[in-house]
């Protein structure tokens, strides 16, 4: 691979290396401290799981749902009054779920099967859910004791020596994958990338897995919201790489007449998309009103818009038909990076604000001037 | 000069990638007479009159334009206007939800010295001008809601209000009844007393006799000749052989005839309508069959309704209110979405493959299985490995040439891009494969390539349906040729009774 090559694969992976450093650098360490390197991760979870909604909403023609932030707040405060009123932990994670994919299901309703554009639809969703929310909370903040819902998201898991095992593990599933995968193309005769490429791919991932593992046992080991996180994370970029059911998504944003005619039904992959990015939400609002411990009427305020601007930092095209989950999660921790860093340097909301509409301005603007230059 | 020329085209030639659409082209055009320019679709009629008019810049073709005397470099449309040549698509450039005289002065607008529109005398203007083609309706009517013929006129009136000299019209009466026709014809008579210099590119041959004083022929980017009334012959007859008289030559590979006497595909009183307009019948009770093993063509002229026939049997793909019969394989079936009609061994190889075949920012390995990804899936999971292995080897079989099958189909040549879109349908193996102009735009080694594919499928006695504007590739290939006319079918001929003059002959006969 070219160098030119290699630069426009891993620009984001790049832009979030130089980004991590600078603040490194600029906090004067404080950034790599063990308590922070683990909060980064909770911190951002919700954004992380809507992401991989949004991914889809968005792969499908650069459509975006402005509703998911007032769902966390709907969701969340459905959750957090039910739990008041003595529902057990599983039937309010369970109804809180189903409600988050009804309210999707409404969402793909619309924009599914009687075109209404999506972003009308969910904007007058944002508003609906946002007020929803507000009746069910009667405008108060409303907040969570039931101690074994807090810890089916918050809490952390037993021995902190576990992190390390764990990672350990995960790095030598990764290294071993490569060389099977290898291994079975070379049986079959299909062509593969060179043997550098992959292994060093391979051991950069299994290294940074050791290292975060040691930073989350020098805290208080793995946080379960953690492995919430990953495991949506892992679940979608499964979907959308290897299954006929995400390709479907790529496929409608790329071509939605030639999707169509080729037998697929777009209507339904809309819907679903939507219907999707429901639940998704419903869980996040679970998670923030978990890690925060109470939910009011301005909970999940613009939430949504990290969750589209983490796709498109990611490299999400903003017209449909390109992106990754993987993307998607860099641009989130991205985002989480700059603010995080700019909160221990003690910068305040105001800056914060103006560093990450530029973030994401910059990473449009390169994106399509990137692909303009291909055509 | 003997002759006083208003405009000289001299050895024009325009290519694209992959095809010459303009090679060695000629054109003159008589100050003041009415200058009929025809030929086959695809012979380069539009393709000229963009060079003309700077649409295609100067620089980008070679040969020299040469209006009122003088040498002309345009580079962009309003070049041309200023000199008062104005080309009207057949595609009306007009806005709907804008009025008649806005839309005469868009970009043109009549402003007062503080730069603001004076909208009484854009209106005045705008009637003043309705005038002089004799349409009678307010200034202030909407576009939307008047007919096409007053559309077209309001397109004339625009040209008249930029100063016009040259009036090129492209297919002005195409969309027209015959009586909205014949009043546009005269008008243009009208104007030509008045000095105006027309050209008018159309299809509909009986117009020529009755309005142009000359007219070129066009056929596949060369000029070929041009008649003049009172000295030549111009019947339609004549016309005909101009535009179709080639030499057949070796360009179809030879091919056995296996026709079966089973059917692959019947369809009965099919009638189809209009999505926007549900009045309108785009295919009238339409009745054809295709067999094991034969090649079937479909010919007519654009607009006949041979696209919207075959989308609508593909899965109601097109139209509205769709009635009538389908069997596949003896049984009767109906295929409600297109999903259906590929279970049912259909495949429709659409007519634009970039905005309705192929996925361009994809890889060919990606657009080679999305019409059949369960072939490459275990439970709903994709085998990578494996989709890479098969689109491999259609690629070899289409004879696609690319340096990988990761490629993005986008940077293919247009050759290479159908025989990608080919492989995706062949990839789901079809028992009837319909394929919509698939010849369309690339060049003769490629279309070689594909015609043997189309005699491998029905030597392994599948059934092919080819619908092509072009009549010699449907003489080399078929076996038997329907051709519709406006919606209806005009005529059935087997290999050895169809000639390019009888298949004009049917499509005239209808429209008469």
């Amino acid at each position: 691979m070219k160098v030119r090559d290699f630069f426009k694969k891993y620009t984001m992976v790049i832009a979030l290396v130089v980004v991590f450093a600078l603040f490194s650098w600029l906090t004067g360490g404080r950034l790599l401290q063990p308590q922070n390197m683990s909060n980064l991760m909770l911190q951002n979870g919700y954004v992380l799981v809507m992401a991989c909604g949004m991914l889809l909403c968005i792969l499908t023609g650069g459509n975006i749902d402005l509703s998911v932030g007032s769902v966390i707040c709907l969701v969340g405060g459905f959750a957090a009054t039910m739990l008041g009123k003595g529902w057990g932990t599983a039937v309010t994670i369970i109804v809180s779920l189903i409600m988050g994919l009804l309210i999707g299901m409404w969402n793909g309703f619309w924009i599914g099967y009687m075109h209404i554009p999506p972003f009308i639809t969910t904007l007058g969703g944002m508003f609906m859910f946002r007020g929803f929310g507000r009746v069910i909370l009667d405008n108060k903040t409303v907040a969570i004791s039931n101690k074994s819902f807090l810890n089916v998201f918050t809490s952390y898991v037993p021995g902190q020596m576990t992190a390390v095992i764990v990672g350990v593990i995960i790095a030598v599933v990764v290294v071993i994958n490569t060389v099977r995968s290898r291994a079975s193309k070379a049986k079959k005769g299909y062509r593969q990338n060179s043997i550098a490429s992959d292994y060093i791919k391979a051991f950069v991932i299994a290294a940074l897995i050791i290292w975060y593992s040691f930073k989350l046992k020098a805290y208080k080991g793995i946080p379960v919201m953690l492995i919430w996180v990953l495991a949506i994370c892992l679940i979608y970029a499964f979907i959308t790489s290897k299954t006929a059911f995400g390709r479907y998504f790529y496929a409608v944003g790329g071509n939605e007449k030639a999707t169509q005619l080729s037998g697929i039904d777009t209507k339904k992959v809309y819907f679903i998309a939507y219907a999707n990015m429901g639940l998704l939400a419903g869980l996040a609002g679970l998670l923030v009103a978990a890690r925060v411990g109470s939910v009011n009427g301005s909970t999940g305020n613009s939430f949504e818009m990290d969750a589209i601007g983490s796709c498109f930092i990611g490299g999400a095209s903003a017209y449909g038909g390109s992106g990754t989950v993987g993307g998607a999660m860099i641009g989130a921790l991205l985002l989480g990076t700059i603010n995080m860093g700019m909160s221990i340097m003690g910068i305040g909301d105001s800056w914060q604000y103006v560093v990450k509409g530029a973030v994401l301005l910059a990473a449009v603007i390169f994106d399509v001037i990137s692909t303009e230059g291909q055509s | 000069m003997a002759e006083d020329n208003i405009l000289v085209m001299e050895h024009i030639t325009k290519e694209f990638p992959g095809v010459k659409a303009l090679d060695d082209v000629n054109l003159e055009v008589r100050r003041g007479e009415i200058h009929a320019l025809i030929g086959e679709n695809g012979a380069g009629k539009s393709t000229l009159m963009n060079v003309l008019s700077g649409q295609y810049p100067y620089g980008s073709y070679t040969g020299k334009v040469i209006y009122e005397g003088k040498e002309c470099h345009y580079k962009r449309l309003s070049d041309s206007e200023k000199d008062g040549i104005v080309v009207i698509h057949q595609e009306l450039a007009l806005i709907p939800m804008l009025s008649i005289g806005e839309n005469m002065f868009l970009g043109n607008e009549i402003k007062n010295k503080y730069g603001v529109i004076d909208w009484d005398k854009t209106y005045s203007e705008a009637e003043r001008h309705m005038k002089m083609v004799g349409l009678k309706e307010s200034a202030q009517t909407l576009i939307k809601d008047i007919g096409t013929g007053k559309q077209q006129l309001v397109e004339i009136a625009k040209a008249f209000s930029k100063k016009v000299k040259l009036l090129v019209l492209d297919e002005p009466t195409s969309s027209l009844n015959d009586e909205d026709a014949r009043m546009l014809l005269d008008l243009l008579k009208e104007f030509k007393k008045n000095g105006l210099t027309s050209i008018i590119i159309t299809h509909k041959l009986n117009e020529i006799e009755y309005v142009a004083d000359r007219c070129t022929i066009l056929r596949d980017g060369s000029t070929i000749e041009t008649l003049e009334k009172g000295v030549d012959d111009m019947s339609e007859a004549r016309i005909i052989k101009g535009m179709v008289g080639r030499a057949m030559d070796d360009r179809y590979p030879e091919r056995e005839h296996h026709v079966s006497k089973e059917v692959a595909l019947e369809v009965k009183n099919w009638t189809v309508h209009h999505p926007l307009y549900p009045e309108k019948i785009v295919d009238d009770n339409i009745s054809f069959h295709v067999n094991k093993g034969e090649i079937v063509g479909f010919s007519g002229l654009q607009g006949a309704g041979r696209t919207e026939l075959m989308m609508s049997i593909f899965g109601k793909s097109y139209g509205t209110g769709i009635k009538g019969e389908l069997f596949i394989g003896g049984k009767k079936v109906t295929l409600n979405n297109t999903e259906q009609a590929i279970h049912h061994g259909l495949a429709y190889v659409t007519e634009d493959r970039k905005t309705n075949g192929l996925i361009l920012k994809e890889s060919i390995r990606f657009n080679t299985t999305l019409a059949a990804l369960h072939k490459v899936c275990n439970h709903g999971i994709i085998d990578v490995d494996r989709e890479v292995h098969e689109a491999e080897v259609m690629k070899d079989e289409m004879g696609t040439k690319t340096p990988s099958v990761e490629q993005k189909v986008g940077n293919l040549s247009g050759g290479n891009q159908q025989k990608a879109l080919l492989g995706k349908w062949m990839f789901a193996e079809p028992d009837v494969l319909i394929l919509d102009e698939p010849t369309r735009g690339i060049d003769v080694g490629a279309k070689y390539d594909i015609y043997c594919l189309m005699n491998d499928m029905v030597s392994k006695g599948k059934a092919v349906i080819m619908v092509s504007s072009e009549m010699p590739e449907l003489l080399g290939m078929c076996d038997r040729i329907y051709v519709l006319s406006e919606g209806k079918m005009a005529g059935e001929l087997t290999a050895e009774e169809a000639t390019q003059e009888r298949i004009m002959q049917c499509i005239m006969d209808v429209n008469k």
